[in-house]
């Protein structure tokens, strides 16, 4: 597509770039179809070629962000479900976030949306006060109905009903230290705690951390790893983002350095995306750029470590997995495969659902700020899920966990806890519960 | 911006009462089916042809084939111009608007009304994109047939609009041959069916008519589509040559002894190159030129058939023979072919020519092709629809050089011009539109010109639907 940008303006390093993706689409169209957004509301300002070319023109124009470019950019769910589909391999991901910093530079948002994106991002990448708020959300919540009531207050609702209703359990998994293999070793690996999921729930990593143990691999939390900074990256917020970047990738450098890393386990596939993605995001960093490369290309998703682990072929179990394939793992990694396989290996009876490229509409923190389309897209994902009549759904990350399992009664699990279970661990907490409370007659 | 082929003139009045007209549309329509934002409606400027841009006065996204007709009445009411679109993925700028007229999308109206298997027919939405129709009907064992590369997101109503086609036309048709019904709103709102579930219809074939009109005539909001039965099964076969020139050759002859294959797709070595780092298909890079031959049915049948062909293509100099040897492969070699056009959004800007040439001038056509863009200093990359002889030249060029531009565009109308010396046509299934409007007098003479232009009149007399495209601005009769 032809562009219009003066020499001075491709001086700013990110317009130049934002100006050679721009310069790749053609403009074909082919984006729409796989957009969640534009299938439910059928707007092509809310589909990636609109969004690209109100990105164009505000950038081309130098302006900065107005109310419409900012609605239609916000209903973005980041899902990169375009980027898979488009066959001029258009930079939409680096393309938006672009958009983002210069909206979030640019333009001045309402006082209740401003606050509340503050909050979210004072408080969701840091447990203490993640585990706070959810206290309170579990107080609050008979507040939700008023607040949905109210338009600009939708979001509180959203999140009051999205916290978990349960006690919520502290863990061990997050310690910083070393955990030693538990037979002959062959590896040593570096797993990210993160913010939200160690809170929400902490079976995932503990899982991990025994399977890869009984394989043989040793498992380090470093010192002073934390959130990975997707949660403020894509709200716009630039400057917390690459802060949160740069101290885990002065935590892992220090491992890499110290006893050595095979890998960078992640198992939230959203942070997967961005930790991946450190390399650019730090590329101006003179200082970082070489280090936050080196810890990138370490990254790896939980199920493509295990991937290379060479797990032993186990009889069947008569248990069907509906594997739902998250946003950033099939479009923002480019995971297909290894999951599946690991479980169909491991004795599962694996099916994909309908309409698997579509979102789930979790997307981080846009279940809370776009309540209304988030719903929609849960819906259908729980429909097409549903309709392979699974025993329990699959999936890599704790977002979509929490979304879709707000939807149906089918229990949700991480793919690490149903691996972890057939070779050898316990059996996840949601099965077992489910099974209890068959026999109970309780239905879940 | 390239300005080579003219708009009509805005309609003045019409541009003068904007305020009030976008007033009376946010009063017909729903909130969010109204889109006159100045920001908001950039974004509509253009489609697929994307060197034309201009400015449409308001978007109106309908829900219901009443809210078109509302949109209709009043736009003819007050001499508004309507420009239809479907998705958007025009070639030939179909959708582009202009400064005095309502764009009037489809791509809210995307709902499958009904599948009939015992009669093999669906019924949908305009706004249906034209694979969702056989993804919900394959459950059934059937799919829709015309298969656009842009199947994944254009619309069965922007398909109907150009009378699209696709790889697989060769064998089953393009989009007015597997269509059998439509609800159309005409120029003043009021609501028509023609056609219907049955393959002919009492009195005049208005159907026949409508397919290909280019949103002239009236807005489809409804169509009844044929449904085919999936084959036992289907396999794509790769065969190389050394030289476009046995391809072409190979081609002429495979369907000139009568066999019909589903498809036959050519790829040259630009675009074989193209295709293959896009989808990593196994396409052969060591060859000059490329053919995609998929057969179906039965085993027997599919061994059968390719036999003939490997014998035909032996004749021809083939290099290299390859079935695909699973679904996977075979998904993998039609994802390559079908992205072919964005792919080369990779490398380079390009415009995508359309000419259709009788098979024995194949070769003869692809290689004045080259000599023309060569002496424009450009690079061209071929892949097209070779079984039915329609070529789809992409030129290459610098968009931003304006310079260049303009030459590739020179090129174009040149490449076009061949295609209809050579006894074939501007346009094999994206439509005249804008592109190819100033051509059509090179295809067609004043009385030919005429009749259509009457028969346009008698469904538009004031020239209000997509005005500017089809026919060239000179010559027309006095709205």
């Amino acid at each position: 597509m032809q562009t219009n940008f003066t020499a001075e303006q491709l001086a700013d390093p990110q317009v130049a770039e934002s100006e050679k993706i721009l310069r790749r689409c053609v403009h074909c169209g082919f984006c729409t179809a796989t957009c969640p957004t534009y299938v439910t509301l059928g707007n092509e300002l809310d589909s990636p070629r609109g969004r690209i070319y109100l990105i164009k023109d505000m950038l081309e124009n130098g302006r900065a962000a107005d109310a419409q470019v900012v609605t239609h950019i916000d209903r973005c769910l980041s899902c990169l479900a375009c980027v898979t589909t488009c066959p001029s391999g258009v930079d939409y991901m680096h393309l938006v976030d672009h958009a983002r910093v210069h909206i979030e530079k640019t333009y001045r948002r309402p006082l209740i949306d401003r606050m509340i994106r503050n909050v979210l991002a004072a408080v969701l990448p840091y447990p203490k006060r993640f585990r706070t708020a959810l206290a309170l959300a579990k107080v609050s919540r008979p507040l939700a109905p008023l607040f949905d009531r109210l338009s600009p207050l939708k979001p509180l609702a959203a999140m009051l009903k999205l916290a978990p209703t349960g006690t919520l359990r502290k863990s061990d998994a997050t310690q910083p230290g070393s955990r030693a293999p538990k037979t002959e070793r062959r590896g040593r690996v570096a797993i990210l705690s993160g913010c939200a999921q160690p809170v929400l729930d902490p079976g995932i990593n503990e899982a991990t951390i025994r399977l890869l143990t009984r394989l043989g691999v040793e498992v380090v939390v470093p010192q002073g790893e934390g959130c990975c900074g997707a949660l403020v990256h894509h709200m716009g917020k630039e400057d917390p983002a690459l802060d949160f970047a740069r101290s885990n990738v002065d935590a892992w450098t220090r491992e890499i350095e110290g006893g050595g890393l095979d890998a960078i386990i992640i198992t939230t596939s959203g942070c997967g995306t961005t930790v991946k993605d450190y390399g650019h995001m730090l590329r101006l960093d003179p200082r970082y750029a070489e280090k936050a490369a080196r810890v990138a290309s370490l990254a790896k998703d939980i199920t493509e470590y295990l991937a290379t682990l060479d797990l032993p072929t186990l009889e069947s179990r008569g248990l069907t997995v509906a594997y739902h394939s998250a946003c950033s793992m099939q479009h923002g990694q480019k995971i297909t495969m290894a999951p599946k396989n690991l479980l169909k290996n491991a004795g599962f009876v694996v099916r994909d659902p309908p309409e698997g490229h579509l979102c789930c509409g979790s997307a981080g923190t846009y279940n809370i700020m776009q309540p209304e389309i988030s719903a929609q897209l849960k819906a259908r994902k729980v429909r097409n899920l549903e309709a392979t009549r699974p025993d329990v759904i699959a999936t890599g990350n704790i977002g979509c966990m929490t979304q879709i399992g707000t939807g149906t009664a089918i229990p949700i699990v991480h793919t690490v806890e149903l691996l972890d279970w057939v070779y050898g661990g316990p059996k996840p907490s949601r099965l077992a519960l489910r099974k209890a409370g068959a026999r109970a007659g309780v239905s879940l | 911006m390239s300005e080579a082929i003219r708009f009509l003139e805005p309609r003045t009045a019409v541009v003068a009462r904007r305020a009030t007209i976008i007033g009376d549309l946010v009063d017909l329509l729903p909130p969010e089916c109204v889109v006159h934002e100045a920001r908001e409606l950039v974004p509509f400027e253009t489609d697929a042809f994307v060197a034309y841009r201009r400015l449409p006065l308001a978007v109106v996204l309908p829900k219901t084939t009443e809210q078109v007709a509302a949109v209709m009445k009043y736009c003819h009411r007050y001499g508004i111009p309507v420009v239809p679109r479907g998705a958007g993925t025009s070639l030939s700028g179909g959708a582009i608007p202009q400064e005095d007229a309502v764009v009037l999308g489809l791509s809210k109206m995307t709902r499958i009304l009904e599948v009939d298997p015992a009669n093999r027919t669906a019924t949908v939405q305009a706004g249906v994109t034209n694979l969702s129709i056989s993804e919900a009907v394959s459950p059934e064992g059937f799919f829709y047939a015309p298969d656009p590369s842009s199947q994944l997101a254009c619309t069965i109503g922007g398909n109907i609009g150009m009378n699209s086609g696709g790889a697989h036309c060769l064998k089953y048709g393009v989009t007015t041959n597997n269509l059998l019904g439509v609800k159309m709103v005409l120029v003043d709102g009021t609501v028509i069916e023609l056609g219907g579930k049955h393959l002919d219809a009492a009195g005049y074939d208005l159907l026949g008519l409508v397919c290909g009109s280019e949103g002239q005539l009236g807005i489809v909001t409804e169509a009844t589509v044929r449904l085919i039965a999936k084959p036992e099964g289907a396999r794509p076969v790769l065969f190389g040559f050394n030289t476009s020139e046995e391809a072409g050759a190979c081609v002429a002859d495979v369907i000139g002894s009568g066999i019909i294959p589903v498809a036959i797709e050519f790829m040259d070595k630009p675009a074989i190159e193209i295709c293959e780092a896009f989808a990593q298909a196994g396409y052969p890079l060591d060859v000059g030129a490329l053919l995609i031959v998929e057969v179906e049915g039965s085993e027997a049948e599919m061994e059968a058939m390719l036999k003939k062909i490997v014998d035909i293509a032996g004749r021809h100099g083939v290099r290299t023979v390859r079935e695909s040897q699973s679904a996977t492969e075979a998904a993998l070699i039609w994802k390559g072919r079908k992205s072919a056009f964005g792919a080369t959004g990779r490398i380079s800007d390009y415009i995508c020519m359309d000419g259709t040439v009788p098979l024995g001038k194949l070769s003869y056509v692809l290689e004045k092709t080259s000599e023309i863009v060569e002496r424009f200093g450009l690079r061209v990359a071929n892949v097209f629809h070779a079984g039915d002889g329609n070529m789809h030249p992409l030129i290459l060029f610098n968009a931003n050089d304006p310079e260049d531009a303009a030459r590739a565009e020179e090129a174009g109308n040149e490449i076009l011009k061949l295609c209809v010396d050579a006894g074939g046509c501007l346009t094999g299934e994206h439509g005249v539109g804008i592109e190819k409007r100033d051509l059509m007098r090179h295809q067609y003479s004043e009385a030919d010109l005429n009749q259509q232009m009457a028969v346009r009149a008698a469904f538009d007399p004031d020239w209000i639907l997509n005005p500017s495209k089809v026919f060239p601005l000179e010559g027309r009769p006095a709205a």
